[in-house]
């Protein structure tokens, strides 16, 4: 249904330009022209999380390079190589746009949510003023007789045959960013919007793949501006500023941020409307201006509550989508493993570790060690410091002081990335998974250092056999931990517990060889419960290293073959499990003194 | 340049400098109590400006038409939801503000010939008009959505921007303000001539940095709004409703912002557009301040005039570009002094 849907489009956008009036021509080639921005914004808004308001600097900056470098007649000797063609012109576009968009992204992408879109604001701002008012960009008047595209010795000069040309290049991008999302790099950027601790804890680089799609939308922008110069053959500030920016993120917005085809269509809604409002409000109000902004606002606000996702999602619901559990399970060759360290070495040595939060010591002088092939139960009353302690393990957190080795190497002032990548994996004990996404795709984040192909490979969908093997390696681990009924179901509607256990094929996809398991029995029931103890006996004989923090006792006492208990942020008692039971510290802190 | 031009340029700078930081505090306190990065407060400067310009000139101002329309809006969109819920309690409330108040407004300006009234009396009935729009905008874009993410309201606030500024263009037109001088007066200050426009500018913003400063550490409304600010469910649980919390600071936002306009009139013409400019440059004293801090907000705000002034003078063309590009030094500053802490969804 879908497929066939997306048929008939492809051929009525083909037969367009046969049968369609000059007018309407035009109007399609804007709305295709406002879609290759707005589909950047998609990527770097819906998905991503980031808001830019200055996606038209980058069109000018796209529009302006090759406008430059084919009409100037006195270029330096180090630009003369990128002169006279147009084609020529969009590698420098795209050169100079990347190189200015990796530099403001470098500096603010760092900083929390709110700081990006201010930024991009100011220099949305700032690179319009520049382009209004540098002499040899032609100032305010801009540049005019920049020459038509030529393709194969024809030159595009009508706006029906450059129709194609833009059509193309915005289906392209498009497949680009379809394939993209829909691979390894496309998961770690899903993950960007609300799992940024979780990706980092599975090795993701979140402040690479951020860098990535401010680069990918800012590379759509100057490729529009490009199309947008060439098109027109004259250029001047006026489509660049700021309040362009702001009508390609209410493109996106309105169309449906999560997803491609909202750009197309919040492209065409908006750029209709806007052409239409343009003939109608200066009649009722008689006097010109830009009035239809008063109704883009309003209609922005009403959006914004009452549908903040969009048109798209709405449209979707009409047409009924492919039944996700009857797809097929992914089959694949086996990643390679690394090896298992010797059974009854020590692997994971605390020693005299503080966490402090201000005046509080969450982790007061704790030691403890973990070795290949056991079970160490970490035990305590709740707020003992028990999950702080994961946190300075796995480097989700800092360590005030104090030393932790991780496989003989000093790792205490690791990321979690790098700790992730030395062969340690963990859940959460608040679930952080990615509740719009499959658990198949959720599971497949943890296999992510399994995989090496990057972002080229993925965008034109050159590296299907590794994600094949990625996909069954995560198939693979969900069957383990008994969930294979759920795996194309929504990871946020299953039941806690059961996210639970998908966080553990999660950490599982990483092939780790210490695993620290936070709370994994909490909302299971006695048969789940019976399953996992199995599973973990299993991998313990494997010869991972578990370390586990729980409260069921008798889950615990059944499986551990070392505890350490807390209280208070400090160690109270460690021994074997018998010796835990009887221990009269470990009774005052659980049931309380009997004075 | 000589000592004279630099003086003179300090002058013009710290003018402007402290509209920026009037306007800065305001932005700081939105963000503050409300998590709305308030793009429009930029848009009541102009629209201070341009009222009290309408005023004087014997116009009825068009930002009437703005307050009643909104007055409406606000009265139906509230009584629609007081009578779902059936506390018809509120009813009075609700007309007595956004119907009567309207009118009332509307009746001293038919009624009273602004055109010959003192200029107090001008600016106290510009005030009547533009400050009413804060809460009630704050009612309709902004109540319904005070949980949603911070860059769900961003967006709504550059969405409202681009509204404000096109009712603007249709209610007052193309063309620029100017207003006479609140004082013709100039002081010679060891040969340097200080205008009465100046200190005024400089006196009243102290003025009301002071009194907001009184507000905030004296007042029991004051105190909720920190409170606010500091812990919203926190606050609600001590019965600090956040809908009070929302519309009080946004009065006081578009308070600051139309007398920053008043103030400013006079010594630059305003158009319908100028406001959004103008407040820009209050953010970037906000964003020097991290959007936390009043007094680095306000030297951060005093800087930017600081520097708008002197490009002016040495490259004039790209006065803009300098004063927004500063800002990416500041993100960079602010990137390397603070700890990211991710914002989950």
């Amino acid at each position: 249904m879908q497929r066939a849907i997306l048929v008939v489009f492809l051929v009525l956008l083909g037969i367009g330009p046969l049968v369609l009036s000059e007018f309407h021509i035009t109007l399609l080639n804007y709305i295709g022209l406002s879609a290759v921005v707005a589909l950047g914004l998609v990527l770097l808004t819906g998905v991503g999380g980031l808001t830019s308001f200055g996606q038209a600097a980058f069109v000018g900056l796209g529009a302006y390079t090759s406008a430059y470098l084919t009409t100037a007649t006195d270029l330096p000797v180090w630009l003369a190589w990128a002169g006279g063609s147009p084609w020529l012109g969009l590698l420098a576009g795209l050169l100079l746009t990347g190189v200015v968009a990796w530099l403001l992204g470098t500096l603010t992408l760092r900083l929390s949510g709110h700081y990006l879109p201010l930024g991009t604001i100011a220099w949305g701002i700032s690179i319009y003023f520049l382009f209004g008012n540098v002499s040899f960009l032609g100032g305010h008047t801009g540049i005019s007789g920049i020459p038509a595209l030529d393709l194969f010795g024809f030159e595009l000069k009508s706006g029906r045959a450059f129709y194609y040309v833009i059509w193309v290049m915005l289906l392209a991008a498009v497949w680009i960013t379809r394939n993209l999302l829909d691979s390894r790099e496309g998961r770690a950027i899903r993950a960007l919007k609300g799992g940024t601790v979780m990706a980092e804890a599975m090795g993701v680089d979140t402040a690479r793949s951020k860098i990535i799609i401010f680069l990918i939308a800012a590379l759509f922008a100057a490729l529009s501006g490009w199309l947008y110069a060439h098109m027109q053959r004259f250029v001047n500030p006026t489509p660049f500023g700021l309040h362009i920016g702001i009508e390609y993120l209410f493109m996106a917005v309105v169309g449906g941020a999560a997803n491609v085809w909202g750009a197309l269509i919040g492209a065409g809604v908006i750029t209709i409307l806007k052409q239409w409002l343009q003939d109608l409000l200066p009649k009722i109000f008689g006097a010109s201006g830009n009035f239809e902004v008063i109704v883009f606002g309003m209609m922005m606000v009403l959006m914004l509550q009452r549908a903040r996702d969009g048109i798209w999602p709405i449209l979707a619901r009409l047409v009924p989508a492919a039944r996700g559990s009857s797809r097929a399970v992914p089959q694949g060759a086996a990643l390679p493993k690394k090896a298992m360290p010797q059974a009854g070495a020590d692997i994971l040595n605390v020693r005299n570790v503080f966490k402090r939060f201000g005046g509080l010591v969450a982790n007061n002088n704790m030691s403890l060690t973990v070795r290949a092939g056991e079970v160490m139960a970490l035990i305590g009353p709740n707020g003992a410091g028990k999950s702080t302690m994961f946190d300075c393990i796995s480097g989700v957190g800092s360590v005030s002081e104090g030393e932790i080795s991780f496989l003989g190497e000093p790792i205490a002032h690791l990321t979690a990335r790098a700790i992730a990548r030395r062969g340690m994996s963990r859940t959460f004990q608040h679930v952080r998974l990615l509740p719009g996404m499959s658990v198949l795709e959720n599971v497949a984040i943890g296999a992510h250092l399994r995989g090496t192909k990057g972002v080229l490979p993925a965008a034109l969908h050159m590296e299907r056999a590794e994600e094949q093997r990625l996909l069954a390696e995560a198939a693979r681990q969900i069957e383990r931990v008994g969930l294979k009924g759920s795996m194309f179901e929504q990871a946020g509607s299953l039941a806690l517990g059961q996210q639970r256990t998908v966080e553990i094929a999660r950490a599982l996809a990483a092939d780790p060889c210490l695993l620290l398991l936070d709370e994994p029995a909490a909302g299971l029931r006695y048969m789940e419960k019976q399953g996992l103890a199995e599973l973990l006996r299993k991998l313990k004989a494997e010869g991972m290293g578990i370390l586990l923090v729980e409260h069921d006792m008798d889950f615990v006492m059944g499986l551990a073959d070392r505890v350490v208990v807390m209280e208070f942020g400090e160690k109270i008692a460690e021994g074997l499990p018998e010796e835990i039971q009887k221990n009269p510290a470990v009774l005052e802190a659980y049931l309380g003194g009997v004075e | 340049m000589d000592l004279q031009i630099a003086l003179l340029l300090a002058q013009d700078g710290i003018t402007n400098g402290a509209i920026y930081a009037l306007l800065a505090l305001a932005l700081v306190l939105v963000f503050a109590v409300t998590r709305v990065i308030f793009i429009p407060q930029g848009e009541f400067v102009a629209l201070g400006a341009l009222t009290l310009a309408g005023l004087q000139a014997g116009k009825t101002p068009g930002t009437l038409w703005l307050l009643l329309g909104a007055g409406v809006t606000v009265a139906l969109v509230d009584l629609v939801q007081a009578l779902q819920r059936g506390s018809h309690r509120r009813i009075p409330r609700i007309i007595a503000w956004n119907l009567i108040y309207p009118g009332l407004a509307a009746a001293a300006i038919f009624l009273l010939k602004p055109a010959e009234m003192a200029m107090p009396l001008q600016i106290i009935l510009t005030l009547v008009l533009v400050v009413p729009l804060g809460p009630m905008i704050y009612r309709l874009a902004f109540q319904p959505l005070a949980e949603a993410p911070v860059l769900v309201l961003l967006i709504v606030a550059v969405a409202v921007h681009l509204a404000l500024v096109g009712l603007g263009l249709l209610f007052f037109g193309a063309e620029g303000s100017r207003t006479p001088a609140f004082s013709d007066a100039s002081y010679n200050l060891g040969g340097i001539v200080i205008s009465g426009q100046t200190l005024w500018v400089v006196g009243a913003s102290v003025a009301l940095i002071a009194i907001l400063y009184l507000f905030f550490e004296r007042t029991f409304y004051g105190k909720a709004l920190r409170a606010t600010a500091i812990n919203r469910t926190g606050a609600r649980l001590m019965g600090i409703s956040t809908v009070m919390a929302g519309k009080l600071s946004f009065l006081l936002a578009t308070l600051i912002g139309a007398l920053s306009g008043v103030l400013i009139a006079p010594i630059t013409t305003i158009y319908y557009d100028t406001g959004f400019l103008v407040g820009l440059k209050g953010f970037v004293g906000a964003i020097v301040g991290g959007l936390a801090s009043y007094p680095i907000a306000a030297a951060g705000a005093l800087l930017v005039g600081l520097l708008e002034s002197y490009s002016s003078f040495w490259a004039s063309a790209f006065k803009e570009v300098i004063v927004f590009t500063l800002i990416i030094p500041v993100l960079v500053w602010r990137s390397l002094t603070t700890r990211h802490v991710e914002e989950e969804e």
